[in-house]
């Protein structure tokens, strides 16, 4: 086993996924086959390869620091689920 | 010859001497997706009311005499582009009422050329899948058979062309998401380098990999989408200061001395028949157009699979963390607290898939797993950047299938995620690489499905791989077959 089902729980957790009795069950399965397959990479030397994070060189993109046009609160809160005034509203935080 | 069926070229042509009115055009649209796409299902939202709008501004120009190349034209976009006041879904039940506030780039640029949104196309949630099963907004068939997978994810915006219920669709291509639905619907899907086009407004799935392409009925046609969106954005500091050609100019420019490479890693045993017969045939026809073929190395093509669902998956689980129900998005209404909250909202806004690809992703990055999964992935990306370097030193071009089969059924691989994932292989490469690629229409298998040629270039190389297809086009008029529908 690559993968255990209470270590595909914590996972869920860390993923803020709620996740039933049946999907854990389906998801071990599913990560532990899945797990085993990627297990190929280990067959390749990469001591000394550097890691590519983007395939086209990239540097830091700079402008200059000048405020622009933004959207407003309105529009920035059309699609809130719920709002106050001009903010999001959400369940108590503190508990 | 309906208006529907038009080319973005013939139909410029036709708007250009006044014989047909962008009014006229997006009218036949809408009346062929009204009879149609309830059989396809490749539309998720069509925008009658603002698509008119935008056809009687565009007969304005034209009346005024100015006309660029998409001006007037019934475009569809992949639901995963931002647009301004149309809802925008990315095939997810968590995003089914969000109406975007502003346009992406993408978008703006075709509206800068007048061009007409007809619609929304469907895909797979979050653009993850190979088949369009993945949709809240359910399959999309492909117009050559019903009961075949489109391909995926861009499923919608490839069916959208078969059916010929747009002239034109832009779609996205993280591992193959552009030019395997176009394989599988016989039209031209083309990836761009990385950094070409810009993804301000795309709604992310995996940044590294991530590019927007165009899906269309020729490769004259793809030339021009793709100049009307590519160049560099300063809203995407991924996107890159490069100029953009006239592919379109170049597409004449022939294989004659051309060197394309046969990648041998791509020619394996269990390749379908047809698909096999398919490229034999390509080959003998560039050889006969005076290029020269030979075969090439991509020694880490076996493990290309895995690499990508290692760094997708992860990126993925970072990209959609903002989906948590407090500034737009579905929000669970029963849920105690904040945690609770996000973990409910999640779950029911989230199909599997796209749980599974997070809980994979999030296990990648998690403590003690990060330098074993993710980093190591990302070693072996090197190496597969660098197979391609090195094959580019010795050739212009690669020629390879797209897909190891003609199109699935649907729900044929539904059960078995990794035989899913495995049927990629041959496309998630060029993300990897981060180089182009297009598909091109090249043949039929036995039973009538679709087969379509992967040409690869170098990366900004977008205009050679235009002209070597734009040659193969010429002479086999395959993309000429339309689908029985």
């Amino acid at each position: 086993m690559k993968i255990t089902r209470s270590e595909v729980e914590h996972v869920a957790r860390l993923a803020r996924l709620e996740l039933s009795d049946s999907e854990l069950d389906t998801f071990t399965g599913q990560m532990d086959g899945i797990l085993a397959y990627v297990e190929k990479l280990n067959a390749l030397d990469t001591e000394g390869i550097v890691p590519t994070s983007h395939a086209v060189p990239m540097e830091n993109a700079f402008r200059p620091d000048q405020p622009a046009d933004s959207i407003g609160v309105e529009a920035a809160l059309a699609n809130a689920p719920l709002r106050a005034e001009s903010f999001f509203r959400v369940p108590k935080v503190i508990e | 010859m309906e208006i529907f069926d038009l080319t973005i070229h013939e139909l410029h042509e036709k708007l250009k001497a006044k014989e047909v009115s962008s009014v006229e055009a997006t009218r036949a649209m809408l009346e062929r997706i009204e009879a149609v796409d309830g059989q396809v299902n490749a539309y998720i939202t069509v925008t009658p009311e603002q698509a008119l709008v935008e056809a009687e501004a565009a007969d304005k120009r034209i009346a005024a005499g100015d006309i660029a190349p998409l001006t007037g034209i019934p475009v569809g976009l992949k639901d995963i582009f931002i647009t301004k006041g149309i809802r925008t879904t990315c095939g997810s039940r968590i995003l089914e009422n969000f109406v975007p506030p502003y346009d992406g780039t993408a978008v703006a640029k075709l509206k800068e050329q007048g061009a007409v949104i007809v619609g929304k196309l469907n895909q797979d949630e979050f653009a993850m899948g190979s088949s369009n099963e993945s949709s809240y907004f359910g399959p999309v068939k492909n117009p050559w058979d019903l009961e075949v997978t489109p391909g995926g994810s861009s499923g919608g915006s490839a069916a959208a062309i078969a059916a010929r219920t747009a002239t034109a669709t832009l779609g996205t291509d993280t591992g193959g998401s552009i030019r395997q639905p176009a394989s599988h619907c016989s039209c031209v899907g083309l990836k761009p380098t990385y950094g070409r086009v810009s993804r301000y407004g795309v709604i992310a799935y995996a940044s590294s990999l991530d590019q927007v392409g165009p899906l269309t009925r020729d490769v004259t046609d793809a030339a021009l989408l793709l100049g009307a969106v590519a160049g560099h954005d300063p809203k995407d500091s991924t996107s890159v200061n490069t100029p953009v050609p006239d592919y379109a100019a170049g597409l004449q420019a022939g294989v004659k001395g051309l060197k394309i490479g046969l990648p041998k890693q791509y020619f394996i045993e269990g390749l379908d028949p047809d698909v096999k017969r398919a490229m034999d045939e390509a080959i003998a026809l560039y050889k006969s157009l005076g290029a020269e073929l030979r075969e090439v190395s991509l020694p880490h093509t076996e493990y290309a699979v895995a690499t990508y669902y290692l760094i997708a998956t992860a990126e993925a689980s970072s990209n959609l963390a903002r989906y948590d129900g407090v500034r737009f998005g579905h929000r669970a209404d029963d849920a105690r607290g904040l945690k609770e909250m996000y973990a409910k909202s999640r779950a029911e806004g989230f199909g599997s898939e796209v749980k599974r690809r997070i809980m994979l992703g999030t296990y990648a990055l998690s403590s003690g797993y990060y330098d074993a999964y993710y980093v190591k992935a990302q070693k072996v990306r090197t190496l597969i950047m660098q197979d391609f370097l090195n094959a580019f030193n010795e050739v212009d071009v690669l020629l390879t299938p797209i897909a190891p089969t003609p199109p699935f059924k649907i729900g044929e691989k539904l059960a078995d995620p990794l035989q899913m994932y495995l049927s990629d292989i041959f496309t998630i490469p060029v993300n990897l690489a981060g180089t182009c690629g297009i598909s091109i229409p090249a043949g039929f298998s036995a039973a009538g499905l679709p087969i379509g040629l992967q040409l690869i270039g170098k990366p900004f190389g977008e205009a050679t791989i235009l002209s070597t297809a734009y040659a193969f086009e010429k002479e086999t008029q395959w993309h000429l077959k339309k689908a029985p529908l």
